[in-house]
Parts: C-alpha cells; structure tokens; sequence
C-alpha cells in the first residue's frame, strides 16, 4: 500500500512539474533542423511565448517529416524549407497561410583541397557534374529532408544519378552529415546557417556558393484546423503574424553565430 | 586525450554553475525514469510471479513471449506506441504525442518486460517451502505471493533497479515519443544525440558523465536503504 502511495505521489508531482503555471498551454512546431540547431528559435520564440502567454514546443526533425507531422495533425504549425512540398502540403488542404519568414542560401562543402577545382563552375548543376566526374565522395543527408531534396533536384538539373561508393547516404541531420563529410573528406550540400554553426568542428571549406541559384526559403505553415479541430489554428496564426512583425524579423536579421549573420529576414526593413 | 579532459571539466562547470537547461535534463530524466519504472513495477511484479508459480494453459507461450519481449529495441517500442499515440492512431485524441506522458507510457512498456522476467526468475530460485508453509497456514493465494515476494525482496529490488537502468539510459523511446523539446521533454540522453549530432562532443560527454554519477547514485541509495545485513 505505502508503495502504491508513492508511486502515485510521484506521479502527481512529476506530472505537474514540467508544465508552465501560465494557463496557455503548448503550441507544437516542428521545423528543421537547420532552424532549432543553429540556435536561432531559443533566440527568438521566448519573446512570443512571453507576449502570447503560452509554450511553443519545438520539435526538430528534417522538411519531409515535419510536413508529415503537419499532415497527420500531431502539431499546430511547421517551418519549413522546401517550396515543392510546401505547396503540395497547402493544395491538399492539410495547411493554410503559408507565409514566407526568412531566406538564406544553400553551399557545398568540401576538402579545402577541393579536388574538383569547384569555383570556377558556371551553377549548382555543373557543380555537382564535377563531383561525380572526381568521384566525390559526396554524402547525402538521404533523410527526405528540404537540404535532400534541394541535393536530388540538383543531381537531376545536372543530368547524373548519384550511385556507386563515392556517394555517401547518411541519413542523418545537417549536423552529423557535416563532421561525416569532413571525416571522410568529401563534398556535401548544407544550408549556410548550419554550417557557419559548425564551421570549426569540420575540415571542410566553401567551395561553391551561388546566393541566387542556391536561395534557400524558410515558410511557416498553419495545420489546416478544419480537417484536425484540436489543432491550436488561432495561436498558430498569432506565431505566423509575429514572425513576420517588425520586432521579429529585426531579432532574426540581428542573430548571429561567430559574428555572421545566419537567416535573412524575408520583409524588408522599411 | 583533451577531449576527455575537456568533457569532465565541463560536466563539473555546468553542474556547478546551475547551467539550467542541463538541470532540466536531468531532472526530466530522472523522474520520467522513476515513473516509468513504477508503472512498471505495477505491472512488472504480479506478471513475473504469475509466470513463475502460475498453472495455466498458455503459460509456456507467455514465458516464451516475455523473453522475447526483452530484446525489442527502444525504438521499436518507440515507434509502435508513436502509432497508438500519433493524431491518426488509435489513441490520438489524447494529444499525447511530444509530451513526457508519452514518454513514460513508451518507456513502461521497455521496463515492464524487464521487471516481469526478473521477477519470474527470481521466483522460480524460491525454495518451494516457503509459499507451501504459507498456504499450509491457511493464506489466500496473494498473501502467499506477499510471504514470498518478502522472502525475496532484495532480488525484487534487484529487478526494479534493472528496470529503472534500462529506461534511465535509453534514447530511442524518448526521442521518439517526447520530440526532444527543451524544457519539456528533453532528458539527458536525448541531449546527448543532440550535442553529438551538433558536433559538441565535450558537452556530450559531460552529459554521459552525469548520467553515470546519478546511475551510480541510485544504486548507491538502494544499498545503503536496504541496509547492510541484506545487501550480501
């Protein structure tokens, strides 16, 4: 009996313990990694959760899950970075008020000896050309996250599949994929945020960037409430107004890691 | 060698400067252990002694089932009660996924197997004697259990323990389950991934490092509760 008594005790405080005292409750975001480990959510969502009085709950998985999450009702709101899947997600009628937030850029790493010479390339795709003519390696995030998706769309502009040893799935975070890449001193594709995050923790450089061709949109979706009624649609359009006031795109434009910037703000300062 | 180094250095600084998302953590991991281990004793100890003593039809298969169950991985359990749990499974009008409810549901399902097996084994050493004396003396039959299950209370412990070290460290169900939320649901293993997946690999290490100190202490605290006479 006593321990019964215990086991409820304890289940009574610990339940009560990690849930904030505000009546507001949780909203649930699931964006990419490249958003929650570049730092840049715990820079800014305190000052929405203190304005709006609730909890924003941030989950960080790849694009393509985290539509899927979208999809199957599990959160309220996603930001996200890939503009096909993005629409399909809207034109299925799963989300609503896709709403553009902050841009930055793709870049492919590689060994600082880059031994496929990659400045000089003329795009993306004849970047990557040469990457299969030096047989890499090349490792691939192989998650279905926005970064993977952006990578096979490219192998396709430039007219090779990606197969043989040299080409690496990793199936892992941005991060991982990074030191993998370094380890193993091959090429891969990374937004620019998650890499000016990591830059000392790989041996790897910049060997081709292009801001235009290789532009990397950052949205922010609502989950449709009329297809999953618990669906918090009425916070979630408040978090959406807010990413997009002045006040938040400023504290974004204003993040940096190691003195560079990582996300542009998407509404031009007036 | 640095990095080793390094990494115990920073396990000391940040739980001495009261780094808070560290205290979190921990905190989240330890009473989502303890809860999860207390739903699986619940369940864990009536099932073992029933395996053990019980006769009935089917009580081979189940014995057979329990074993297996012991080898399913976290994140196979994790992505099983993800199904019951998410807004299209059976149980998703609870909004329960990404919480450390679901957490501790995940978890209890990984320990309860634990418990039962350990608690069957430990029964199945009790000298017959004992539960006979007992029903001779005219008890019903979960007195007997209780007799017995005194007779054996240190290897109940034992079983528990065991239980509670398993959920202690395991990551899968709850990177799964609790969506690694800061301040939430985040424990201490799933910072571990999400320090090495950032390439921090000197906090990760620190926070293996606590996880081992609070593993031992635990184990330490059972010792001394159950005093020296029955820790032989």
């Amino acid at each position: 009996m006593r321990r019964l008594a215990l086991v409820l005790a304890a289940l009574s405080v610990g339940w009560a313990a990690p849930v904030p005292a505000a009546g507001g409750g949780h909203l649930r975001l699931a964006t990419t990694t490249s958003v929650e480990n570049s730092g840049l959510c715990a820079a800014i969502l305190p000052v929405f959760e203190r304005r709006a009085g609730l909890k924003v709950d941030v989950i960080a998985v790849g694009t393509g899950q985290a539509i899927k999450l979208g999809e199957s009702g599990d959160v309220d709101v996603i930001l996200v970075h890939d503009p096909a899947l993005e629409e399909a997600f809207v034109r299925s009628g799963a989300g609503i008020r896709r709403t553009l937030v902050m841009v930055n850029d793709f870049v492919i790493l590689g060994p600082a000896a880059d031994p496929a010479s990659m400045p000089s390339c003329a795009s993306p795709a004849d970047a990557f050309r040469r990457i299969a003519a030096a047989g890499g390696p090349f490792v691939s995030r192989g998650d279905g996250s926005g970064t993977h998706l952006r990578e096979k769309s490219l192998w396709k502009e430039a007219g090779t599949a990606p197969t043989g040893a040299w080409y690496i799935e990793a199936g892992q975070g941005m991060g991982p994929v990074i030191l993998m890449a370094g380890e193993k001193r091959a090429y891969t594709l990374t937004d620019r945020g998650t890499w000016l995050a990591m830059q000392d923790k790989a041996n790897l450089a910049v060997v081709y960037e292009n801001p235009e061709a290789l532009r990397n949109e950052y949205h922010v979706i609502a989950v449709n409430s009329a297809r999953w009624p618990h669906v918090r649609l009425r916070e979630a359009l408040a978090l959406i107004r807010w990413l997009v006031s002045r006040e938040a795109q400023d504290l974004i434009g204003r993040y940096q890691k190691g003195g560079v910037q990582l996300f542009k703000p998407a509404v031009p300062a007036r | 060698m640095d990095f080793l180094a390094e990494g115990a250095a920073q396990a000391l600084r940040l739980l001495a400067g009261g780094n808070r998302e560290v205290w979190a953590a921990v905190w989240i991991s330890v009473w989502v252990a303890f809860a999860s281990t207390c739903v699986a004793a619940v369940v864990g100890l009536p099932v073992g002694y029933a395996v053990s003593v019980g006769r009935f039809r089917g009580r081979r298969a189940a014995l057979v089932a329990l074993n297996a169950l012991l080898g399913v991985p976290s994140v196979g359990i994790g992505l099983l009660v993800y199904s019951f749990l998410s807004r299209r499974g059976p149980f998703g009008s609870w909004g329960m996924l990404f919480t450390p409810a679901a957490m501790v549901i995940g978890q209890a399902v990984l320990a309860a197997p634990v418990v039962a097996a350990l608690t069957r084994a430990a029964f199945a050493g009790l000298d017959p004697r004992a539960r006979q004396t007992a029903v001779s003396l005219g008890a019903g039959p979960v007195r007997v259990a209780l007799t017995a299950a005194r007779e054996l209370g240190p290897a109940l412990t034992a079983a528990v323990m065991a239980a509670f070290g398993r959920v202690f460290g395991e990551v899968g169900i709850s990177l799964m389950l609790g969506g690694n939320i800061l301040f939430y649901t985040r424990n201490i293993t799933t910072s571990i991934a999400l320090e090495t997946a950032k390439g921090e690999f000197a906090l990760g290490l620190a926070l293996g490092g606590i996880l081992l100190v609070i593993s031992f202490a635990v184990s330490l605290a059972v010792h001394v509760m159950r005093g020296p006479e029955e820790s032989r």
